[in-house]
């Protein structure tokens, strides 16, 4: 069984009288160790899809399961829980909070853990370590660069070390060279056993994927993959159709 | 949070001036009751009417049930709220013969007597001795004594030291002469028949003193005078009323100053929730969060407000009270309040912010995601 399964999720969001159908009846498998790229253009659904996989957003119809766990299903309260334990997020503005310091800020998930203080720090400081930011652990955001900034949220996300790393655009905000090195990072965390999921704009984000998903209009094509799981298989011959 | 800590402040410095200076009135005016006189006149149980003073029944001279003395005098000293006695009168009443004419001759302490009756107007001196006198204006004249003449009461000489002048009051028709020699005169060793005391409770009713002090003394009636004092106390405590009623609008105003502010805060915060809450933080977390800081906040203007309300009230009150005092001293009652009051208000008025923080939708929260 999946790491991950999508199973017939749909989202309609309702503004006024109109319904917006961000999701349309997509069932998905992600396994366990595998690194996946969401692409598709704009309104696509792809960062809805990120959210409802991240435990962040009720689909309207449909169920998902990560681990055995029907996050859905767990009220408000344990779902966050859920969140903390499972997901690492990483965002395209990277989201840190201004006034904490870098380690601050990577302590911040297990501030509500019973980790002990000293403990937190250790493994703050580790994490810093692995990203290379061990040396500028007591600066504050602002004095680091971009690259540096997406990389302490990539700390932040794993401090925990959850399982899975939800990304959405992790290079979106930086320049091709940083974005490089940033892709190798979570290429390397790939390696180490997370399972990586990105939603992403940029091509030159693909090319070591195991797998990318297409979304147009929330619905799902799948141009590149190994494995091509069951619950693919209407889009597949959605896109057949197309054709 | 500036302006959440200062209004807060403001309105802790305010009700902390309005009920300081509320208190330093109500002393003030405590203090200067003791002008009016006497508000509890003790006199010996007795079934017989026999002398009258100020329109008050004295037990008869020989027909006391049970005779009040000296030491009852030093008991009413021992009651429970023997701080709110501020004078104990004793005095010994007696019908005597002076040129020929039967007058009420009255043992008194006189330094007592005369801090007591701060509105009698004195020609003459305060006697310095046990064989001077002070007389009333109507004894002044029947008898046709002048300051500084000789007369006699059961054959022992007294000199006039001063003369009141006319009061209005019974003091007019007495011959006032010392306690200890009015008792050796007339045979009554230790004995007194009647006591007066100014006693004053701002916050606490007079009967309660005259109770306690009917318990000390089984033998004898306390009674209240009440009309002396309870005008006076109805103004004091009408000024108490309208100052808590203030203090009660302020505190609602600081309320929704606070919950103004933090709810501003909350919706400018709004992104930091939304990470807070995707990285695993519960509800309850993020109440937790927003209420801490609001009781931090809530500590620090309790204390800032308790510091700047005595500055004030150390500038207003002298302005404010008649003897011009304003001698307002470190109050740690005071400060617990105010702190006590700044909380409960800061994390009250933080409940609802809080809770519409908490219930943030992360997504939306977030808008990146």
């Amino acid at each position: 069984m999946p790491l991950i399964q999508l199973e017939n999720v749909q989202k309609i969001y309702n503004t006024g009288n109109e319904h917006v159908h961000a999701l349309h009846d997509l069932s998905l498998g992600i396994d366990q160790g595998e690194f996946v790229a969401i692409m598709g253009p704009s309104g696509s659904g792809k960062s809805t899809l990120l959210s409802v996989l991240g435990g962040l957003s009720q689909p309207t119809n449909g169920r998902v399961i990560v681990d055995g766990i029907d996050v859905y299903a767990l009220d408000v309260e344990k779902r966050a829980d859920f969140r903390r334990e499972y997901l690492g997020f990483v965002f395209q503005s990277f989201q840190l909070i201004p006034y904490l310091t870098i380690i601050e800020n990577v302590m911040l998930p297990l501030v509500v853990t019973p980790f002990a203080r000293v403990e937190r720090g250790r493994m703050a400081i580790e994490i810093l370590e692995k990203v290379g930011l061990r040396s500028k652990a007591l600066r504050l955001p602002d004095e680091l660069s971009g690259g540096e900034q997406q990389r302490v949220a990539i700390a932040r996300a794993l401090v925990n070390q959850p399982p899975i790393v939800l990304a959405d655009e992790p290079t979106g905000n930086l320049d091709s060279a940083t974005s490089e090195a940033i892709m190798q990072l979570l290429h390397k965390l790939n390696a180490e056993g997370h399972t990586v999921v990105i939603v992403t704009h940029n091509p030159e984000n693909i090319h070591d994927v195991d797998r990318c998903i297409h979304l147009r209009d929330g619905k799902l094509f799948v141009e590149k993959g190994l494995a091509v799981h069951s619950g693919e298989m209407a889009s597949a011959e959605l896109e057949k159709e197309r054709l | 949070m500036i302006f959440l800590v200062l209004g807060l402040t403001i309105a802790v410095t305010t009700v902390v001036t309005l009920v300081t200076v509320t208190r330093a009135m109500n002393a003030d005016i405590a203090n200067k009751l003791d002008e009016f006189g006497a508000n509890i006149l003790i006199v010996p149980k007795s079934d017989e009417l026999s002398l009258n003073y100020g329109g008050l029944a004295v037990s008869g001279v020989s027909l006391d049930v049970q005779k009040l003395s000296e030491a009852d005098a030093a008991k009413i000293k021992t009651i429970k709220n023997s701080d709110n006695i501020k004078i104990v009168a004793p005095k010994l009443l007696n019908i005597a013969p002076i040129v020929q004419r039967n007058v009420m001759v009255v043992g008194v302490d006189f330094p007592r007597e005369l801090q007591l009756k701060k509105w009698w107007k004195l020609n003459g001196e305060r006697p310095s001795n046990n064989r001077q006198a002070i007389i009333g204006s109507e004894i002044k004249d029947q008898l046709r004594l002048e300051i500084g003449q000789l007369f006699q009461i059961k054959g022992e000489d007294f000199t006039v030291a001063g003369v009141l002048e006319p009061t209005g009051s019974q003091d007019d028709g007495v011959v006032f002469i010392d306690l200890k020699t009015a008792q050796r005169l007339f045979g009554k060793p230790n004995e007194l028949n009647l006591i007066e005391v100014a006693a004053l409770c701002y916050d606490c009713p007079i009967e309660e003193i005259v109770r306690q002090t009917s318990e000390k003394l089984p033998g004898a009636k306390v009674m209240a005078i009440r009309q002396t004092i309870e005008s006076k106390m109805e103004a004091m405590h009408r000024f108490e009323h309208f100052s808590y009623g203030i203090s009660a609008v302020i505190v609602l105003v600081a309320a929704l100053i606070v919950m103004t502010n933090m709810t501003a805060s909350v919706n400018e915060r709004t992104r930091e929730i939304g990470i807070f809450r995707a990285i695993g933080f519960r509800q309850v977390h993020i109440m937790k969060i927003i209420l801490t800081e609001a009781f931090l906040t809530s500590l620090l203007a309790g204390v800032m407000g308790y510091g700047a309300g005595l500055i004030v009230s150390r500038l207003v009150t002298p302005m404010l009270t008649m003897n011009g005092n304003g001698d307002i001293s470190f109050n740690y009652i005071l400060l617990g309040f105010s702190v006590a009051l700044a909380v409960l208000v800061g994390l009250l008025s933080s409940i609802y912010p809080a809770y519409k923080a908490s219930r943030l939708d992360p997504t939306v929260a977030l808008k990146a995601l």
